[in-house]
């Protein structure tokens, strides 16, 4: 193994960043939660990456999972039992569940008709979420529940009332995932997922089970999607069925493309350009910020087809 | 026992008969060269064994197993690997990294999420030894779609390779070459069948490819057998001048 030291150069920078940020968040005008957000998001668009950019097989459903996750913990803290451990685990289980059931049933559409699908099948859920009012608030979402702290025995986590508490929170179980998801595709199995991205042809005459591995791919990418949408909710104290609906899996490609969906910190960057351009112009224009975040995407699939990152390793090459 | 026999096979797509009634038995360590003029449907014959298309008539036998309905990943494991022929590999990755994703393969460890020590370092020194038996130890960390047709196709024929098989289809490995590229992939194909007596089935449209490599030759005119023979007798045979040499000549 060679060291690669532009690459390791871009993981020291990117972990410093992250864990420094409370510290300078607000010098810039941001605050706290927006950085919890860029975190939260940037897990989702990466577990999605780790189908769409590492397998090469675009879902346009993953916010179904998402949903999950979050309906997973909010659900449970408010019926179950208020634990947040509880919560995260029974919501990334949910998404882990749906995801290998339904698995079997596309792995064999490729390209736009493994999209239709996953469109389909997510928003089963979405019309779930919004007629089942009774359990789910329906339209309104699901209130009237609240994180818990943490209680690790020999200390607590104040993650209810301390944002930087719930930051970190977040940010360990992103660095736990993230890592996790690298160790995967320098794997052998992860090996294989690239293989299939760049000749799917040529990977079936190497006598690997395309269809399967694209399955566990795809349960890979759902679970961890899962919780992120989990600690979304988490974040909100709240879930409503937006963040099931298909527009929100629009998104979670919309990042991955803005970032570069062939770096595996791409969609991380493209996470953190779509919030803080949501929180910035927001507050500038009101309903109109989707059209300056059209503009942006267009910008970047016009001039830069790999996203920033693809650029800015384009530069560092040049 | 001969090693792979094909018997009667034929494929329809709807009216058109691709291929009509065609049978081969190759012995093991055998060099097989399939040659016709284009149309001859030796690209479809070569589908039918590998199990890419499905059959209309006839049998596979691998080693006196029907090979019906068995798919063509499995197909890999019982000992097929093939070459396509416009080249298969993973452009974006390099050549060690081309050659690394079957060697992990054939060494059962595709589903695998870590390697031991003695794992690792055995994958490392097959992928070496490929990349220097294929002379692409000196390309090995460059691009596979940035290299030249050559490079790609003795990179492809590498990753066959490093599945172990005992069974090596080529499609058409000098197509589209000029001459210092053929002899070099020539040369290749040549090592490897005198060296493992690997049995080879070659479809090939350069002449000089075929009478310097094949034991014998099957002959296909529009999807049927029309000779076998070895190269003595192929050259000798009426027909196939008339259909094929003669336009080639």
């Amino acid at each position: 193994m060679k060291f690669d030291l532009r690459q390791n150069a871009l993981n020291i920078v990117i972990w410093v960043l992250l864990i420094t940020m409370p510290a300078w968040m607000n010098a810039i005008g941001g605050y706290t939660q927006l950085g919890t957000q860029v975190v939260i998001m940037g897990l989702a668009a990466m577990a999605l990456n780790f189908l769409l950019g590492h397998t090469g097989v675009l879902s346009f459903g993953h916010a179904a999972y998402f949903g999950l996750g979050a309906y997973g913990v909010g659900m449970t803290i408010r019926y179950l039992d208020a634990s947040t451990p509880l919560g995260l685990l029974v919501g990334v289980l949910a998404g882990a569940v749906a995801a290998a059931l339904i698995g079997p049933l596309i792995v064999r559409r490729r390209g736009v008709y493994f999209a239709m699908v996953t469109i389909a099948f997510g928003q089963v859920f979405y019309f779930i979420a919004v007629r089942w009012n009774t359990v789910t608030g329906g339209d309104d979402g699901l209130t009237n529940w609240h994180r818990q702290n943490i209680d690790l025995g020999l200390f607590k986590i104040n993650i209810m009332d301390s944002a930087i508490h719930f930051y970190y929170f977040a940010l360990v179980i992103f660095a736990l995932a993230v890592g996790l998801m690298a160790s995967i595709l320098h794997s052998p199995f992860g090996r294989t997922l690239i293989a299939i991205r760049e000749n799917e042809r040529r990977t079936r005459f190497i006598g690997i089970n395309v269809n399967f591995h694209i399955w566990m791919s795809w349960l890979v990418s759902c679970t961890f999607m899962a919780l992120a949408g989990a600690l979304f909710a988490l974040q909100n104290n709240f879930v409503d069925p937006h963040s099931l609906y298909w527009t929100q899996s629009g998104i979670f490609v919309i990042m991955c493309v803005l970032g570069g969906m062939r770096s595996f910190w791409g969609p991380l960057v493209g996470a953190a350009i779509y919030v803080v351009l949501q929180d910035y112009l927001s507050s500038l224009v009101s309903d109109y910020w989707q059209f300056f975040i059209g503009l942006v995407f267009v910008a970047v699939v016009l001039f830069f087809p790999r996203g920033v990152m693809g650029m800015l390793r384009r530069r560092a090459v040049e | 026992m001969s090693f792979l026999k094909v018997e009667n096979v034929s494929r329809h797509f709807g009216n058109l008969v691709a291929v009509d009634g065609v049978s081969m038995t190759v012995e093991p360590g055998e060099c097989r060269a399939v040659i016709g003029p284009n149309g001859a449907g030796k690209t479809t014959f070569f589908n039918l064994i590998t199990g890419m298309l499905g059959l209309t008539t006839g049998r596979v036998l691998l080693e006196d197993k029907d090979l019906a309905g068995i798919d063509p990943t499995h197909r890999v494991k019982l000992g097929m690997a093939r070459t396509f022929q416009i080249t298969e590999i993973f452009p974006e990755l390099t050549v060690s990294e081309n050659i690394r994703i079957p060697v992990e393969t054939a060494a059962g460890l595709s589903m695998k999420a870590r390697m031991s020590a003695s794992q690792r370092s055995g994958v490392r020194q097959r992928i070496d030894q490929l990349l220097e038996e294929g002379g692409l130890s000196r390309i090995a960390h460059r691009y596979a779609g940035e290299l030249s047709h050559g490079d790609q196709r003795a990179t492809e024929i590498m990753m066959a390779l490093a599945l172990n098989p005992r069974l090596l289809l080529l499609d058409e490995p000098t197509a589209g070459m000029g001459d210092d590229e053929t002899h070099a992939v020539a040369r290749l194909i040549k090592r490897i069948h005198r060296e493992s007596r690997m049995t080879i089935v070659l479809i090939e449209h350069d002449m000089r490819v075929v009478f310097n490599l094949a034991d014998k030759i099957t002959v296909l005119a529009e999807g049927r057998p029309l000779a076998e023979g070895t190269p003595a007798e192929i050259t000798a045979n009426a027909k196939v001048q008339a259909a094929y040499l003669g336009g080639a000549a």
